[in-house]
């Protein structure tokens, strides 16, 4: 093959491998904004909080890294469902109006943002941490891609595509679907709404902790992780379109591939490209792309 | 409610308060220690970023994050009119010209944004934040070849002056605003902007206008202090930190009242002070606390518990005044 064909192919199978893990962060804050209405600036921190949980697991007790899915989303759940259950129904019950807890309720993940960010400084320090888990390169159509890659791209469509149908299919789902469309009708046709609210957050908060399980089998980690993650993952749901699951999956794959382009191109600017495109977006098609 | 206040019998009393409280801080200088000159300043540009915050935010309930971005161009504006090689441009001028940047970029971002409604313009502004640091990072290193810039030093008694006639101006100007058609036109977009737009209120210059003017204090206050931190760099002068700790501290000392922002900010910063020099570890922990405490059991802040106090030892009997 000619050599620009194989750069090209490099390039685009890097976006699409970064993409996987970008769809995922993206849509456990599709589900925490879209549904639940919290647009959590804390969502990176839920990342980094399972990716640290994965590096201590496998370092101090010997875990595979990947068996540490099961155990690391089971915790975050119960955290993300406990702060929902205390902290945001009661700022949602006391608001006067939806706006007022949209405003209340970001202000707050603020604050969730630096506490579970300094916990993490205090608990494992501020260096870069890292460990080495199936770096081997494997070659597709004439580039080579470190294994750890491919598998975290597998489990990232493989989780992304069981919530989905999780949501699609199941009698939870339908009733998230509803309290996505309408909470107060919902409510009065049967649906617990609190719960299910506090459903959607913990779920989210699970995508995100399995997405950082993910990441930490590939690239080094820090308790100031998170905040770069959130933004990009907020970028991804207004591109697709709030509350839109697919919307959030395909915008993921987009941001890997053009941040990927930009990074070959001139590593630095990367996040500017994405501050850029997201501001551009805001200003021409707030609704995203599968946004109504 | 604004209006009867302001027209109360005893309208001379904050007056005369606050001429007493400008000639203890403009003389403080001459019989504080220098520690205590440089805490205050702190505390001033503080006060400075959460009024001016306030200014546009308060009433209009649009919640801007972009205070770090217009502060940061006041610091980066020091930066390069006044390295440590040698100034440029007088000191005084390099403040007023932070600030006018500032202002123009905020008239642009205004035009370009306002239409922005709700949780989409504080993302937005957050966004600006971020956009610069990265512009400017890349610019930095790739173009200047530099990480960080030197800034000549400037006598901190200096500062402290000239901080001051910032927060004279800036308290004249939100005096001015408030009791004007202008505010009252800010205060009805707030309200309902539709039918501020019906009853002819010029919304959407309104809103740029006001974005813009609080912009000019930030910059300024930026431009000022960089004189006093004397090495910056991307990081350091586009920190979101500036972004949130404005509204943190409006919140905290309460929107309802023009006495608010200037409580919380006093208190907070101050706090900062002690916090960061006993438990620097604790310091951001603390804070995230702090900001959930407030916003779960103070949504009026200071303000309203003072009100909410008063009431209580009143009896009532003042309930609805």
């Amino acid at each position: 093959m000619p050599e620009s064909i194989v750069r090209i192919l490099d390039v685009a199978i890097g976006g699409l491998l970064m993409g996987g893990i970008y769809a995922l962060i993206a849509m456990g804050l599709s589900l925490q904004y879209g549904v639940a209405r919290v647009l959590n600036i804390a969502h990176g921190e839920f990342i980094m909080l399972g990716a640290f949980a994965t590096f201590t697991l496998y370092t101090v007790l010997g875990i595979n890294p990947l068996l540490t899915l099961v155990i690391v989303g089971p915790i975050i759940f119960i955290i993300g469902f406990f702060l929902h259950r205390t902290l945001f129904t009661r700022l949602r019950v006391s608001a006067p109006n939806p706006d007022a807890y949209a405003a209340s309720s970001m202000l707050a993940t603020f604050g969730l943002l630096f506490i579970i960010q300094n916990i993490a400084l205090l608990a494992w320090g501020a260096d870069l941490r890292g460990y080495s888990y199936l770096n081997f390169g494997v070659s597709l159509g004439g580039a080579v891609f470190a294994a750890n890659r491919l598998v975290t791209l597998g489990f990232a469509i493989g989780i992304g595509l069981a919530f989905y149908l999780f949501l699609a299919r199941s009698r939870i789902g339908k009733a998230i679907r509803a309290a996505a469309q309408d909470p107060t009708t919902a409510g009065l046709m049967g649906v617990n709404i609190n719960l299910v609210l506090a459903l959607c957050f913990g779920l989210g908060a699970v995508m995100a902790g399995l997405a950082g399980t993910l990441l930490s089998m590939r690239i080094p980690i820090t308790p100031n992780m998170g905040l770069n993650y959130t933004i990009i993952a907020i970028i991804i749901v207004v591109l697709g379109g709030l509350g839109s699951i697919p919307g959030s999956f395909i915008g993921g794959f987009i941001l890997g591939i053009i941040g990927t382009i930009v990074a070959y191109k001139e590593p630095s600017l990367s996040l500017a490209a994405y501050y850029f495109i997201f501001m551009l977006l805001l200003l021409v098609r707030p609704q995203g792309i599968l946004g109504k | 409610m604004g209006i009867t206040t302001l027209r109360s019998k005893k309208s001379w009393i904050p007056g005369l308060t606050s001429l007493i409280l400008l000639a203890v801080l403009a003389t403080l200088p001459l019989y504080g220690s220098l520690y205590m000159v440089i805490l205050i300043t702190a505390i001033m540009m503080y006060i400075i970023l959460t009024v001016s915050w306030a200014i546009f935010s308060g009433p209009t309930g649009y919640m801007s994050l972009a205070s770090a971005a217009f502060f940061g161009v006041g610091i980066y504006s020091s930066a390069i009119l006044l390295p440590n090689t040698g100034a440029v441009l007088p000191l005084l001028v390099v403040v007023a010209l932070g600030g006018l940047i500032s202002f123009i970029i905020a008239l642009i971002i205004g035009i370009v944004t306002l239409r922005l409604r709700g949780i989409y313009f504080a993302i937005f502004t957050f966004g600006l934040v971020e956009l610069i640091k990265q512009v400017l990072l890349f610019w930095e290193i790739k173009v200047a070849g530099t990480r960080g810039r030197f800034i000549g030093l400037v006598d901190n008694h200096h500062i402290f002056w000239t901080m001051l006639g910032i927060l004279v101006l800036l308290m004249l100007t939100t005096y001015l605003i408030r009791r004007s058609k202008f505010g009252l036109a800010l205060q009805s977009i707030g309200e309902d902007e539709e039918a501020s737009a019906h009853t002819g209120v010029n919304v959407t210059a309104v809103k740029v206008i006001t974005f813009a003017i609080s912009a000019w204090f930030m910059g300024a206050a930026g431009a000022i202090i960089a004189t006093r931190w004397t090495y910056i760099d991307p990081y350091i002068a586009f920190n979101p930190l500036f972004s949130f700790m404005p509204v943190l501290m409006a919140i905290f000392g309460g929107l309802g009242q023009i006495y608010g922002p200037i409580l919380g900010a006093a208190i907070l910063a101050y706090l900062e002070e002690v916090l960061i020099t006993t438990f620097p570890y604790y310091y951001m922990l603390s804070f995230g606390i702090i900001l959930l405490v407030v916003i779960l059991y103070l949504p009026d802040g200071l303000v309203g518990l003072i009100r909410k106090l008063q009431r209580r030892v009143l009896g009532g009997q003042r309930a609805n005044a």
